[in-house]
């Protein structure tokens, strides 16, 4: 990694310690100052780094950039909002950071995404453990047309190869309860993802989501298609969730922004513009477009 | 314009639609009444049970039919579907899902030349294959020239039907955790059955009429038999036999074998259509 990436990480890690306050309370993963996988544990400002991008750079083609030069990192167990105008690259970055990029044809990632303290882009990293361990929920809702809500919920489980009944109903429960679905569809879990509504869909992904148990969550603008009861209950799931959870969430809804997260990056035209700590970033950001594009939202 | 003119060119339009659909139509219509026409009066209880043995029966009045024919038709066709399903449903696979993999391009234009290959190269194809190498006509040899027809086929149709179904699904399983190829062929493949089904049902028919890649590896046969390591009968390859034979009796069972011919053709697409519906009932519900 480059020189560059390092001076980029140093300014990030400078904004959010220029953003002040105490970290989330929560003990570093891994407890002794070390990830699980056995690196040592960075913090910045006394907060456990999860996650963290260096120069993270996605290409389109060979001239449209998706993301340019992207340096942030996400915090272990907190809840990071990802904001800024339509086609500014926030879906972009987030599928970068479970490698959901590489299948995509044209499409070219540089720089590097850290997770634990390892750059998952690393040629010796498996992408499908990768992907195991960071879950995603889609901006639009996928999900499996052929298979049953129960199937739908319990794929990523079962073909991996989990095939104890007990545990399967049990996981499936949960994730559906978490999702705030299990009301609507306890009685017709055999009938077709397909049939339900498209609310209902986008909580049967998350639910989907859910029953893997990843360590880290990625979702973007997951509330879009529900409804406002729906929509406080995923921002219960999410508040919930973050005890346990990395959590990084798009959306378009600074209320939902600001009620939710515990970080808040803004993105603008591919680039990661700042990042801080939500109060600070919604009350006094530091960079004028920050400012001119949420008093544009707000009026 | 006005509502009128528009209305006037809409009924026009329509008409138009009307008379060229019927252009089509008519003559399979014209082709199917003429072959019944011709052939019913063959279709009798011999007709259906009875080998076709030498001329001498039909001329003296002897049972003879053509059920060898039939029985030959549904096990060298289903033999050869068996043998193609796999390889062209994996080719279609590799054409579509692994698009980056250097052999994709090398599939397409391949499945594409073979595509408008005349099934006659098939047949020279099986006949150096198999023919050659195990010293003699065999039914075995038949199915592989038609395995050869039907491969394209459903490389092709299970291509685009794949390419189809929507990017997220893909991503969706992958999100999970879920193994590529585990995606491939539990969320994808499912997903677009009814396309892959349709696919192997317009192959397994296309290559159910081809008689020209018979000749030269199933040969023909006169007598029953269920041997894959022997000559055996079909129906196309024997159409064409009777047909170009110089004895009367032999012309009317032919027009009778075309009628089976097409019955067995209808047959699998009902069959198909129906399995097809019910998939996608599945899909709904
Ligand atoms: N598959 C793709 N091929 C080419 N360009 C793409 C592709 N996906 C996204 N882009 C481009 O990359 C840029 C960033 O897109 P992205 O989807 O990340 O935006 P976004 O911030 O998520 O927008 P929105 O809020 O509307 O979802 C856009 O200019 C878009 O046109
Ligand atoms: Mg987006």
């Amino acid at each position: 990694m480059s020189i560059r990436a390092t001076e980029q990480r140093e300014t990030a890690a400078g904004e959010i310690v220029g953003a002040g306050g105490a970290a989330t309370g929560v003990a570093a993963t891994g407890g002794n100052g070390f990830y699980p996988n056995g690196r040592p544990v960075k913090k910045i400002d006394g907060t456990t780094v999860r996650m963290e991008t260096e120069g993270l750079t996605v290409r389109y083609g060979v001239s449209t950039f998706g993301i340019q030069d992207v340096s942030m990192p996400v915090f272990d167990r907190s809840v990071t909002a990802l904001i800024g105008p339509s086609g500014c690259g926030k879906s972009t970055f987030l599928r970068a950071l479970n490698r959901m990029h590489d299948l995509g044809v044209d499409i070219e990632v540089t720089g590097a995404a850290i997770l634990d303290g390892e750059n998952i882009y690393e040629p010796q990293v498996d992408a499908v453990t990768i992907r195991r361990r960071i879950g995603m929920v889609f901006q639009k809702p996928t999900p499996f047309p052929t298979k049953s809500i129960y199937e739908n919920v319990c794929a990523g489980l079962r073909l991996v190869g989990m095939r104890r009944k007990n545990v399967l109903d049990e996981a499936v429960e949960k994730a559906l309860t978490d999702a705030a679905l299990w009301d609507e569809v306890k009685d017709r879990l055999r009938s077709p993802g397909g049939s339900l509504s498209g609310g209902q869909q986008q909580r049967l992904c998350i639910a989907r989501a859910l029953a893997v148990e990843p360590e880290v969550l990625l979702m973007d603008e997951p509330t879009s298609s529900l409804d406002p009861n729906a929509t406080m209950r995923i921002e219960q799931l999410i508040q919930q969730l973050k005890e346990q959870v990395t959590i990084v969430i798009v959306t378009h809804n600074m209320q939902q922004a600001a009620r939710v997260s515990d970080y808040t990056a803004f993105f603008y035209v591919g680039e990661m513009v700042e990042i801080s700590r939500t109060q600070q970033i919604f009350s006094s950001p530091r960079e004028e477009r920050t400012q001119e594009y949420l008093s544009g939202t707000f009026s | 314009m006005t509502l009128k003119a528009r209305y006037a060119r809409d009924a026009i339009i329509q008409i138009v639609m009307v008379l060229l659909t019927a252009l089509v139509v008519i003559p399979l219509f014209i082709i199917i009444g003429y072959v019944v026409i011709n052939g019913i009066s063959a279709l009798n209880m011999d007709f259906f049970t009875q080998e076709l043995g030498s001329p001498a029966r039909a001329m003296r009045g002897r049972p003879t039919g053509l059920v060898h024919s039939i029985t030959g038709t549904i096990v060298i066709d289903l033999v050869a579907l068996v043998m193609a399903v796999p390889f062209g449903i994996a080719t279609g696979i590799m054409m579509s899902e692994y698009q980056e993999h250097p052999l994709s391009p090398v599939a397409r234009l391949m499945t594409s030349t073979l595509n408008g290959m005349p099934a006659v190269l098939m047949g020279l194809l099986a006949y150096g294959l198999v023919v050659k190498n195990t010293g003699g006509f065999s039914a075995l040899a038949g199915s592989v020239a038609l395995a050869f027809v039907m491969i394209p086929i459903i490389a092709r149709t299970t291509e685009s039907v794949l390419r189809v179904t929507p990017w997220g699904l893909r991503e969706a399983g992958l999100s999970l955790g879920i193994p590529r190829w585990k995606v491939t062929t539990s969320l994808v493949l499912p997903a677009a059955r009814a396309g892959v089904v349709t696919g192997i049902l317009i192959a397994f028919a296309r290559a159910a009429g081809e008689a020209a890649p018979l000749l030269l590896t199933s040969f023909g046969n006169n007598y029953f038999s269920l041997d894959m390591t022997r000559p055996m009968d079909t129906l196309p390859q024997r159409l064409y036999s009777l047909a170009i034979s110089p004895y009367k009796q032999w012309h009317a069972m032919g027009w009778g074998g075309a009628i089976i011919l097409l019955l067995f053709v209808m047959i699998t697409f009902l069959v198909g259509r129906l399995v097809i519906r019910r998939m996608e009932r599945q899909m709904e519900q």
